[in-house]
């Protein structure tokens, strides 16, 4: 479907005589090989009935981050131990409430970034400019789209019409969490799964938008590696850091240094997603790493403009900036930051206040000007700054540590509990590896360094950076520049090995930087990518992979391939890239499965979540866009494991293996109800530590359709990881070998005396054709 | 006595735990306890009490002398077989919190439901600190909840204040002890 639209400048009759004359005619229906299927643009009741089926199976553990509720004038209201508020809500249904408002402004940002981005797009390149992600590699160009809106989107413009249904679905979503609307925590979870739905429809767009027009990586394999690393970032050249996840300024950046002859003479890097989407427009940008380098590369005094745009900015930005004498320019209206709107300035103008120090920084919301300006201002003000950073050197970190009077409180006030106490007395006696062991844990937040936090004012994150001095300058890694989606080709070869279980699974690792150590990205990667699964990483999470060295040197994009395959390691792109992850099951639905595609969500749903063994890792979630993120993978039946922070998005998704009658699947050409064991387990499952992860993520990939030959190569990494950090055998195997061809041959002997102890019986039927759809029964049995 | 959360901004609400400041409190509510169950988490092996002791060394004894199941969250099942003791179960933390709110749960199968929980070295301040508000708010019906954690919970029923490695070690040996005494009578 399309709108038409017609456009007149100048419009001159005898009746009627206007400027920027534009008319919009509906949407005229355009075909596409499939008829449109049952869920057309579905609302929040469509879908309800499967959201219900898999709430069923995996029951929400609400975890309250509060006793109170505190949204409206009645309150606060005390929740707790059974108790309701003024307005009836008990507290199971508000913690669902509050996972609700947190997905749906995580699906309104994204939607607000989409529009906003294609709105500029269209403006430089037209409404017929035609989607491209592929290179003819792709023809089944946005799986989400079709899937959700029964729109197969083949220019600019149609992505207006895709983004239009996601911002009214996301204003209902959002009303449900007004006081006195739904009171039913199920109901409300159900509501969490239509934000996540929508999330992917709008990210998806929104990067298709991208990949079209900013020659961007088109579902390449080999797309080129590029530097990431702040060691990477020359400071001898004068540096323009750009932040956050909107590209066209960075674009326009690049662009206008490149018009200039100036490419070589000027820095341009980047923290965040931004940084990862300037990377897939030219390789000369460098990423400086995730959302938690963000202040300790600012306050290193490198950078001598810094231009934000959107989303993870640290709100005190302008603060930071001035503290080195850095320029600041904002160039969305969602982050003015208190400066002054300069867009419609002369740009000679705006450049002279900012170089010579009248005023600190400057709003201009054209992405052209703002690049312009960005780069005559970084290289005037170059050589005056000489790069004046505040990390202090070795000697002022010892007599500032010697002040420390252990009270804890830094510590107290750290979201990751570091021992900065133990380390500061031990830098007192002049020793700063402590210090400097504390910086891979670190995520920046510089809460020890808030007001009043320290008795003696000292500052504990500036400290531990200064200590790591040395380390931060060898940072230096090769990151794979995002990709893209994956290729129709890519699919139809995976297809197969991935229903089978002959590859195990897809581990994706996405999200935020708020982890308990970054290392544990690139562990868990190597690992899954070592025993062939196929890893794929947005993200902070792509970006904390490239930044650990294995025993031959090599980042884990330097030693394993970028296809989609077996034992391949993707960066698909940034943030609004995750689509392209849920989009591949989605594709091995239609594509390998032929399973019909157009406004087909609970059929493809009940697909990937019988068939295709994925599942998403976030080690370091944090925002409210990662838990939309998620919840459109938990629609799919996809199973997200988060890091121990996730536990603060107040609830689990939890299955309860020892509860057989949860576990079964029709068997769709019979009509029989068929014991399938717990696969996967659970649906949104928080871990404690980085070996517990590694141990869930083979057993999360397992599904009811998994032959005995895919079976068994996912048990032997199961039991096998479980050996390795629990150092037994796993006491649950019982549930997941069907039949003796299960079980891997290696560990035949074991596996059977551990089975015959527990009394285990083959089942009757070990390969059903699992659905959850009592309508995908092909067959009926009699009476 | 009054306690705070160890990590500052961890507040929990109007009702807060009760201070353990005997640890013979503990174990009187274990002798009571028709069902209790002790949870342990990773920390209990990453922690050192700088005499060769770790924590998990007196939860093994805590469970011997009074005869409670053990559930090992996480990874921490290896380090108790390194000390020759098999845990009753190893689950995550998330499914051990979870079936804690089923009345009709045991790690057993025996005698349902648990009536008595102590918790201690989950590894992470706030996911403990969230694991005790979901048993707060969804297990307060049938079961009581014991920080014998390093610092104060405030979601459980009862818990110590926030101590010193040596305090700590102090009150868990006096629980230990405690308890023996009472299997030798």
């Amino acid at each position: 479907m399309t709108k038409m639209r017609i456009k007149i400048d100048e419009l001159g009759t005898d009746i009627l005589k206007a400027k920027g004359f534009e008319l919009s005619v509906g949407r005229v229906v355009e075909e596409w090989e499939e008829t449109p299927g049952p869920n057309p643009m579905p609302d929040i009741s469509t879908l309800r009935e499967w959201d219900h089926k898999l709430l069923k199976k995996y029951k929400p553990f609400y975890l309250p981050f509060c006793d109170l509720c505190c949204l409206c004038t009645m309150g606060k209201c005390d929740l707790s131990k059974g108790k309701r508020g003024a307005c009836g809500l008990d507290m199971a249904a508000q913690q669902s409430r509050i996972v609700l408002l947190s997905c749906a402004i995580g699906a309104a940002t994204h939607t607000g970034h989409a529009r906003h981005l294609i709105e500029e797009l269209i403006e430089k390149f037209g409404r017929d400019h035609p989607i491209n992600v592929g290179d003819g590699s792709v023809y089944l160009e946005a799986p989400h789209a079709r899937l959700v809106t029964g729109i197969k989107p083949k220019t600019l413009g149609d992505l207006e019409d895709i983004v239009e249904y996601c911002e009214k679905e996301i204003v209902h979503l959002l009303s449900c969490c007004h006081t006195g609307q739904e009171g039913n925590n199920i109901d409300f979870e159900s509501k969490v799964f239509h934000a996540g739905m929508i999330d992917h429809v709008a990210m998806e767009a929104c990067d298709i938008a991208q990949i079209s027009t900013y020659n961007f990586p088109k579902a390449d394999p080999e797309a080129p590696l590029v530097e990431i690393g702040i060691g990477t970032i020359d400071t001898h050249k004068p540096v323009i850091l750009v932040i956050g996840h909107n590209v066209p300024p960075a674009v326009e950046i690049y662009e206008y240094m490149k018009r200039n002859g100036l490419e070589n003479d000027v820095e341009l890097c980047g923290i965040c997603c931004t940084a990862i989407d300037i990377t897939r427009h030219t390789q000369k940008a460098k990423i400086v790493g995730p959302l938690s380098h963000q202040l300790r590369f600012v306050r290193s005094g490198v950078a001598d403009v810094i231009v934000v745009d959107e989303q993870c900015i640290r709100t005190d930005i302008l603060n930071e900036a001035m503290k080195v004498n850095a320029v600041l320019i904002s160039t969305h209206y969602k982050n003015f930051q208190g400066l002054p709107d300069r867009t419609n300035d002369p740009t000679d103008e705006i450049v002279n206040d900012l170089v010579s120090g009248k005023a600190p920084g400057a709003c201009i919301l054209n992405s052209e000007k703002a690049g312009e300006v960005a780069v005559r201002v970084a290289v005037a003000i170059a050589p005056k700054r000489r790069k004046m950073g505040i990390i202090p050197e070795d000697s002022q970190i010892i007599e500032a540590a010697k002040k420390c009077t252990q009270c804890h409180s830094c510590q107290r006030v750290c979201p990751n509990n570091l021992p900065i106490p133990e380390a500061m007395k031990a830098a007192a006696k002049g020793d700063l590896k402590p210090l400097a062991d504390l910086y891979e844990r670190c995520i920046g937040c510089v809460r020890c360094e808030s007001e009043g936090v320290c008795p003696n004012n000292l500052h504990p994150h500036t400290l531990m950076v200064g200590a790591s001095r040395i380390k931060i300058r060898e940072e230096k890694f090769k990151i794979r520049a995002g990709r893209g989606p994956i290729q129709d080709v890519e699919i139809r070869r995976v297809g197969g090995p991935i229903v089978l279980g002959e590859i195990p699974g897809i581990v994706a690792l996405v999200g935020c930087a708020n982890w308990p150590d970054w290392k544990a990205n690139a562990l868990i990667a190597e690992e899954f990518a070592k025993r062939n699964f196929i890893v794929v990483a947005t993200g902070c999470a792509a970006m904390a992979m490239a930044m650990y060295r294995n025993e031959e040197g090599l980042t884990v994009y330097e030693a394993f391939p970028g296809a989609f395959d077996a034992g391949g390691v993707l960066n698909v792109g940034s943030c609004v890239s995750n689509p392209h992850i849920s989009g591949a099951a989605i594709k091995i639905a239609s594509i390998f499965a032929k399973r019909k595609l157009n406004s087909n969500y609970e059929e493809i749903a009940d697909y990937v979540h019988n068939r295709v063994g994925a599942v998403g890792i976030s080690w370091g979630a944090m925002s409210q866009k990662a838990s939309s993120i998620a919840s459109g993978f938990w629609r799919l039946g996809i199973p997200v494991i988060v890091g121990p922070h996730g536990s603060k998005y107040r609830r689990a998704l939890l299955g309860r293996k020892d509860r057989d009658e949860d576990w079964y699947v029709i068997d769709a050409r019979t009509g029989e109800r068929v014991y399938v064991g717990p696969t996967p387990e659970h649906l949104f499952f928080p871990v404690e530590t980085v070996e517990e992860a590694m141990v869930m993520i083979p057993k999360l990939c397992m599904r009811p359709s998994d032959t005995t030959k895919g079976r068994a190569i996912k048990l032997n990494h199961y039991i096998d990881l479980h050996k390795k950090f629990y150092g037994t055998l796993p006491d649950d195997i019982h549930l997941f070998v069907r039949t003796v061809a299960d079980i891997p041959v290696t560990m035949k002997d074991e596996i059977l005396e551990f089975l015959k102890e527990k009394g285990w019986k083959e089942s009757k039927n070990p390969s059903p054709d699992p659905t959850l759809l009592p309508r995908l029964i092909r067959v009926k049995k009699e009476g | 006595m009054a306690a705070e959360p160890w990590q500052k901004y961890e507040i929990p609400g109007p009702t807060k735990a009760v201070v353990i400041t005997k640890p013979e409190v503990v174990s009187a509510l274990v002798t009571r306890a028709k069902n209790p169950i002790l949870v342990a988490g990773f920390k209990t092996a990453e922690i050192d009490f700088g005499n060769g002791k770790k924590p998990i060394d007196y939860v093994i004894r805590i469970a011997k002398a009074a005869n409670i199941p053990v559930v090992a969250t996480a990874h921490t099942v290896s380090e108790f077989l390194k000390r020759d003791f098999k845990p009753t179960a190893w689950m995550s933390a998330m499914d051990i919190g979870n079936r804690l709110t089923d009345p009709t749960w045991s790690v057993t199968g025996k005698n349902p439901p648990h009536d008595l929980a102590l918790i201690i070295g989950i590894s992470h301040y706030y996911m403990s600190w969230l694991i005790m508000s979901g048993l707060k708010s969804f297990a307060y019906k049938h079961l009581k909840t014991v920080s014998i954690d390093q610092y104060y919970y405030p979601h459980c029923n009862w818990s110590f204040p926030n101590l010193s490695l040596k305090d700590w070690e102090k009150n868990l040996t006096a629980i230990a002890e405690n308890l023996e005494k009472g299997r030798k009578k």
